[in-house]
């Protein structure tokens, strides 16, 4: 089987004022379809920058990567992923609908086939009956659903999620990584998840990729095989105890020279 | 009844004290007049007969309030609009320049800050000619201009409505330029990451987020285009419209023209700036801006 998404040896460094920052270095990954993986890390191991090289919103100055066999620059206009940020990012001025729609108006699909696909993922994220909502008459949580759906819309084989419940409190949070699992079960998408919580990554991942600062390498890579459905009880779980227990181990000894 | 206690009352009281100062300082300055005039005659006149006299002098240094307003009625009410006094008549002629050049300067403005915005050679090439251009004195200009227009065969309106534009292309360029890159880092991704073009980029996420940037800076504009048109009047000579009356007043020594003449263009800024804030309003509010955001 060929990986989705496959990197070797990347790097990125950011040229500043203060001189060169590693934000990523010999990065070797491979991405399989239909897997969950996360990047896990403390802030600045390039967990995200990560991610934004696989969505061609960064470009790296050495190594190779592709997803879905090209570069990723073919591979954004090709529309093979939708992205979800850290915050909705919904535009204001666009209702709830208009806003899913967004991405299909830039692709110029016909009407009826934006409205097929907005009333679709609406109600796969649990939103029908907020289409003609503004964004700020909808609570946090919403509006990030609402993102997941205009990410969604865009019917990626592929989904990069940047840290998307991290603003949320843990109530919700709790309740949305359930959601998620559920629609990374029924869709089988391929999903690459960024986030900073230990028990949201060893909850939805199959794959957990242990990351460590200065320069943002890769530590660790888990595999975390619980099963595709899970209830949030799982957490419990011997299993699931042991694998948290190994990444927090791995972040211990990537962090350890820090102090 | 909050409205009248929050915005009707401070304004009444900073207007009451206002007209109690400037009838004061109506009686301070014309009263020199009125004393020379009887000191020429060699009279004695009190206080007591100065000050009715400072209120109903011909040509006041200071005319008090109800002598503009007595002017205002009769130029704006009672002469027939075809009169060459009817205020009317003048602010009609103004206030057509000033719409002329308003539009002409917005659409200016948005185009430039369009290029400004999407190229960086424009970025640096126009907008420090920009900041200059607004440095020079437009009543050094405005001759120049319409000498050179008259020169080509242009005449009427449109010089006139060209100075009115110089004026109030600048705020609506500083502003959209602000305006077109208001949106959030994070609002450009998502774009970047629809393979979005440019043109896509402008229409459905840096225009609408520069609305409210348009319309504040449309409210400076609709102001300095009335200033444009008034200025642009009086090298142009002062045939018509509201500079022609100050102008034509000051030669004569009629304050009361003067002031009525200000007071009515004073007056017409006021209610086109007003004019365009609610057309702002309605326009955010069609964009799903919450009720409290608007103000």
């Amino acid at each position: 089987m060929t990986p989705v998404i496959s990197a070797h040896s990347l790097v990125l460094t950011f040229e500043t004022n203060d001189g060169p920052v590693h934000a990523l270095s010999g990065i070797d990954l491979d991405i399989f379809k239909g897997e969950f993986v996360s990047f896990i890390g403390p802030s600045g191991c390039g967990k995200t920058t990560l991610l934004r090289v696989i969505a061609d919103l960064e470009t790296p100055t050495g190594g190779t990567i592709t997803v879905d066999g090209m570069t990723p620059e073919n591979a954004r206009k090709a529309r093979s992923y939708g992205y979800v940020f850290q915050a909705a990012a919904l535009y204001p001025w666009r209702t709830i609908e208009k806003n899913v729609a967004l991405p299909l108006e830039v692709m110029g699909l016909p009407r009826a086939e934006q409205q097929r696909r907005i009333a679709a993922n609406l109600e796969l994220v649990n939103l029908a009956g907020f289409e003609k909502k503004y964004p700020w008459q909808l609570s946090g949580g919403m509006q990030q659903r609402a993102s997941i759906a205009r990410a969604l819309a865009v019917e990626p084989d592929m989904l990069l999620m940047d840290e998307p419940f991290g603003a949320l409190d843990e109530i919700v949070r709790d309740h949305l990584n359930e959601q998620l699992n559920k629609l990374w079960h029924r869709t089988q998408k391929t999903v690459v998840f960024v986030t900073h919580s230990i028990p949201e990554a060893v909850y939805l991942s199959t794959k957990i990729v242990v990351m460590s600062p200065r320069p943002g390498r890769i530590y660790d890579i888990i595999d975390c095989d619980l099963g595709e459905e899970r209830s949030l009880d799982i957490r419990e779980a011997p299993e699931f105890l042991s694998i948290a227990a190994r990444v927090r181990d791995g972040l211990k000894a990537g962090h350890a020279y820090d102090e | 009844m909050s409205y009248i206690r929050a915005t009707l009352i401070p304004i009444l009281t900073i207007t009451a004290i206002l007209i109690v100062v400037w009838y004061a300082a109506a009686i301070w300055l014309n009263s020199t007049f009125e004393f020379d005039t009887a000191e020429r005659r060699d009279i004695q006149i009190s206080w007591a007969e100065v000050i009715p006299a400072t209120m109903a002098q011909k040509r006041p240094v200071l005319p008090p309030p109800h002598q503009i307003g007595a002017e205002m009625y009769d130029t704006i009410i009672d002469k027939k609009i075809t009169s060459k006094r009817s205020l009317v008549y003048h602010g009609w002629i103004t206030l057509s320049v000033t719409l002329l050049g308003f539009a002409m300067g917005t659409a200016l403005g948005v185009m430039l800050a369009i290029g400004i915005v999407h190229s960086r050679v424009l970025d640096m090439s126009l907008l420090p000619w920009i900041i200059t251009s607004q440095t020079i004195p437009i009543l050094a200009l405005a001759p120049m201009l319409i000498v050179v227009m008259n020169a080509v065969g242009v005449t009427g309106l449109v010089p006139k409505a060209m100075i009115a534009t110089y004026l109030s292309f600048f705020p609506v360029a500083v502003g959209m330029v602000k305006g077109l890159r208001s949106p959030e880092a994070m609002q450009m991704d998502l774009m970047h990451t629809y393979s979005a073009n440019s043109w896509q980029t402008l229409w459905k996420l840096r225009l609408p987020a520069s609305v409210p940037y348009l319309f504040a800076s449309m409210k400076v504009g609709v102001a300095a285009s009335l200033v444009g048109a008034i200025v642009a009047e009086m090298p142009t000579g002062a045939v018509a419209g509201l500079g022609a009356r100050l102008l034509a007043g000051s030669y004569r020594g009629q304050t009361v023209q003067i002031w009525s003449a200000l007071f009515t263009a004073a007056i017409m800024a006021a209610l086109l700036v007003a004019i365009v804030g609610l057309v702002g309003t309605w326009l955010n509010r069609r964009m799903g801006q919450r009720e409290e955001e608007l103000a």
